[in-house]
C-alpha cells in the first residue's frame, strides 16, 4: 500500500487527527480467516489530505471501513483525535465509489440524510440548500438520482457529506467511474471544498496522478510515501 | 377546420411535427358506423328467439355508436377527444362481436340454449336483478377488503421481521416453510369449524392466502437491500429504527408491491370458494346460486361483474404502487 501525505490546509482546525496503531484485520472464508492488513500503523494530521495508493485487493477500502467504525479490527486501534473508534460517528463520513444514494429519495432529501437521521432537520434546512448551491446542484433538488449523471450524482453524494460539516472525510475511490472530464472537474472541486473547509481527507486510490495531483501538489508538495 | 394545438412551436423555435399534434383517426369513425351498424341488425332483424329488451340493446348500441361519431368530429376541435382514438379498434371489434353473437342467438337461434345467452338476456340480468348484484358486489367487495386488508398488513409486518431480526426470523421462518405453500382452502373445513361464523372463517381465509406470499416477497425486498445503503446512513448517525423505517422498508417497496399483487391474485381465488361454501351474499355466491337454477345469463352477468371488480382492485393496487414509488425507472404499466 503507498500512500502520499500529507497536505496542510488552509484552516486545518477543522480537520480532525487519524491514528492507526498497529491494526490487522481478516475475514471469515471458508471457516479461515483470510488476512486483509497486517500491522499497518499511519499518523494522518488535522486538515491533511492522504491519498492510500495501491492495488486492487490489497485491503485500502478494508481499512477505510475500519476507519470509519463500519468495522472493527481483529487486532491493533484505530483514534481519531485520540479517542478510539469503535462505532460509526458523523464527523467521519465515507463516500463510496459508487454514489449509493437512495433512488427513492431527491437530491435534496438525500443531502438531507443525516440531519434528518439525527433529528436535526428542522433547523438544518438551510445547510442543505447552501450545501447544494456549494456543489452545483441548485437547479436538481427535486431531481431523483436515476435522472442525474454519474458527476451530478457523486456531487449529491459529496453534498450529503458536507452537509454533517465531517471532520475526517473517507473518500473510497469516489471518482472512480467518472470520465475523465468529469473526474478532473470533480478533483478540482474537491481540492477547493478542502482548502475551504480544512477537513482532513483519506483517500483509496488506485491513480498515482490522482493522488500526487490531490493530495500533493495542492499543498505543500508530495510528502512521505510508504509501502506496506 | 382548424386543428388545436397542444404544441408551442414559439416556445423554442421548433417545428411542430405531425405526429405532435393528435388527431382522430377514420377508425374512430368506423367505430361509431359499426355500433349503428351492429345497433340496426338488433332493431330491424325479427328476434327467433323469445327475448326481452331488444329495443334497450338497440338503442344502446346506437347511442355508443352516435357518441363515437360525434367524438370523431369533436376530436378535430379538441385535442383531448382526439385520443379517445386509440381505442377505436377494440370498439369496432366489439361492435361486430355483439353483431354475431346478436345473429347466432337472438336473430338465428343456433346455439343451444341456457347455455349461450343472448345478448339481451345478458341485458335483462342487470335491469331486472341489479339490486340483488349490487348487493353481492358490496358484500364481496367487503369481505375481500376485510381479508385483504387484513393479510397485507400481517404479512407486511412479518416479511420485515424477518428481513430484519434473525431471533425473529427463527421462530417465523419455519412456521412460514411449513403453512405458506399450503393453499389457504386446504384450510376451509377447518376454518369453518373453529371461526365463530363463515364471515370471519372467509376472511380468516383470504387473510392467509395474502399474507403469504406478501410476506416472502417483503423478506425477501428487506433482505436484499444493499448493504451499503446501511452503511451510509449508518456513518450518518442513523438508529435502528431510522434504518428499518427510512432505508429498509423504502428500499423493499417495488419487492413488497409484487407480493401485494400476488396476494391480492390469491385473495380472489379464495373469496370466490368461501363465497361458494360460507355466504348468503356476495359474488361467489351468486354465482353457485344462478348455477343451481340453471340460469346461465345470470352467471355470466356475474362473471362480467366480477372481472371489473377484480380489474378495478389490481388498477387502484397500482396507482397505488405508481404514487409511492414515482421514483423508479421502466415500471409495468397495467
Amino acid at each position: 500500500m503507498v500512500s502520499a501525505a500529507p497536505a496542510l490546509a488552509a484552516g486545518g482546525a477543522a480537520g480532525a487527527a487519524l491514528e492507526v496503531q498497529g491494526v490487522s484485520h481478516g475475514f471469515v472464508l471458508q471457516n479461515e480467516i483470510l488476512p486483509v492488513l497486517h500491522d499497518i500503523t499511519l499518523r494522518v494530521d488535522p486538515g491533511a489530505f492522504v491519498a492510500l495508493l495501491g492495488a486492487s485487493g490489497c485491503g485500502k477500502s478494508t481499512l477505510l471501513r475500519l476507519c470509519a467504525g463500519l468495522d472493527r479490527p481483529r487486532r491493533g486501534q484505530l483514534r481519531m483525535d485520540g479517542v478510539e473508534i469503535t462505532r460509526p460517528h458523523p464527523s467521519r463520513v465515507i463516500m463510496f465509489q459508487d454514489p449509493t444514494l437512495f433512488p427513492w429519495r431527491t437530491v435534496w432529501d438525500n443531502a438531507a440524510l443525516g440531519l434528518e437521521a439525527r433529528g436535526e432537520l428542522r433547523h438544518g434546512r438551510g445547510r442543505v440548500d447552501a450545501v447544494l448551491s456549494l456543489v452545483g446542484l441548485d437547479n436538481f433538488r427535486r431531481a431523483y438520482p436515476h435522472q442525474l449523471s454519474g458527476g451530478m450524482a457523486q456531487r449529491a453524494a459529496l453534498a450529503r457529506a458536507l452537509v454533517n460539516d465531517p471532520r475526517l472525510l473517507l473518500l473510497d475511490e469516489p471518482l472512480g467511474k467518472l470520465d475523465s472530464l468529469t473526474r478532473l472537474a470533480m478533483q478540482g472541486e474537491l481540492t477547493r471544498l478542502w482548502q475551504q473547509r480544512g477537513f482532513t481527507v483519506l483517500m483509496v486510490t488506485h491513480d498515482v496522478e490522482e493522488a500526487l495531483l490531490i493530495a500533493g501538489a495542492r499543498g505543500n508538495g508530495p510528502g512521505v510515501a510508504q509501502e506496506s | 377546420m382548424s386543428v388545436v394545438s397542444t404544441v408551442n412551436p414559439a416556445a423554442a423555435d421548433y417545428t411542430v411535427l405531425d405526429e405532435d399534434v393528435p388527431r382522430p383517426g377514420k377508425l374512430l369513425a368506423c367505430a361509431g358506423l359499426a355500433w349503428l351498424a351492429s345497433a340496426a341488425v338488433v332493431l330491424a332483424w325479427p328476434d327467433a328467439q323469445e327475448v326481452a329488451r331488444t329495443g334497450l340493446l338497440g338503442t344502446l348500441a346506437a347511442g355508443l355508436g352516435g357518441l363515437l361519431l360525434l367524438s370523431w368530429a369533436l376530436g378535430w376541435i379538441s385535442s383531448r377527444l382526439a385520443r379517445v382514438g386509440h381505442w377505436a379498434p377494440w370498439l369496432a371489434v366489439l361492435a361486430v362481436t355483439l353483431a354475431v353473437w346478436e345473429t347466432l342467438t337472438a336473430k338465428l337461434d343456433l346455439l343451444p340454449l341456457p347455455f349461450f345467452a343472448s345478448p339481451q338476456a345478458f341485458l335483462e340480468v342487470y335491469t331486472d336483478d341489479y339490486p340483488r348484484l349490487l348487493d353481492c358486489l358490496y358484500h364481496s367487495v367487503l369481505l375481500l377488503g376485510k381479508g385483504y386488508l387484513l393479510g397485507s398488513a400481517v404479512g407486511f409486518v412479518s416479511g420485515v421481521a424477518l428481513g430484519w431480526s434473525t431471533r425473529i426470523g427463527y421462530w417465523v421462518h419455519p412456521v412460514l416453510r411449513l403453512i405458506g405453500p399450503l393453499p389457504a382452502t386446504a384450510w376451509i373445513p377447518l376454518a369453518f369449524f373453529v371461526f365463530p361464523s363463515s364471515a370471519s372463517a372467509s376472511v380468516f381465509l383470504i387473510a392467509l392466502a395474502t399474507w403469504f406470499p406478501t410476506t416472502v416477497l417483503t423478506w425477501s425486498g428487506v433482505a436484499s437491500v444493499q448493504t451499503a445503503y446501511y452503511d451510509v446512513a449508518r456513518t450518518l448517525g442513523a438508529s435502528e429504527r431510522f434504518l428499518v423505517l427510512k432505508v429498509a422498508i423504502p428500499a423493499a417497496l417495488p419487492h413488497v408491491f409484487v407480493g401485494l399483487f400476488m396476494g391480492l391474485g390469491s385473495s380472489f381465488a379464495v373469496l370466490v370458494v368461501a363465497e361458494m361454501l360460507g355466504v348468503k351474499s356476495g359474488l361467489g355466491w351468486y354465482l353457485q346460486w344462478s348455477q343451481g337454477w340453471a340460469a346461465y345469463a345470470n352467471m355470466y352477468a356475474d362473471l362480467f361483474i366480477m372481472a371489473l371488480m377484480c380489474s378495478t382492485m389490481i388498477t387502484l393496487l397500482f396507482r397505488l404502487r405508481d404514487h409511492m414509488l414515482a421514483w423508479q425507472k421502466g415500471m409495468v404499466q397495467w
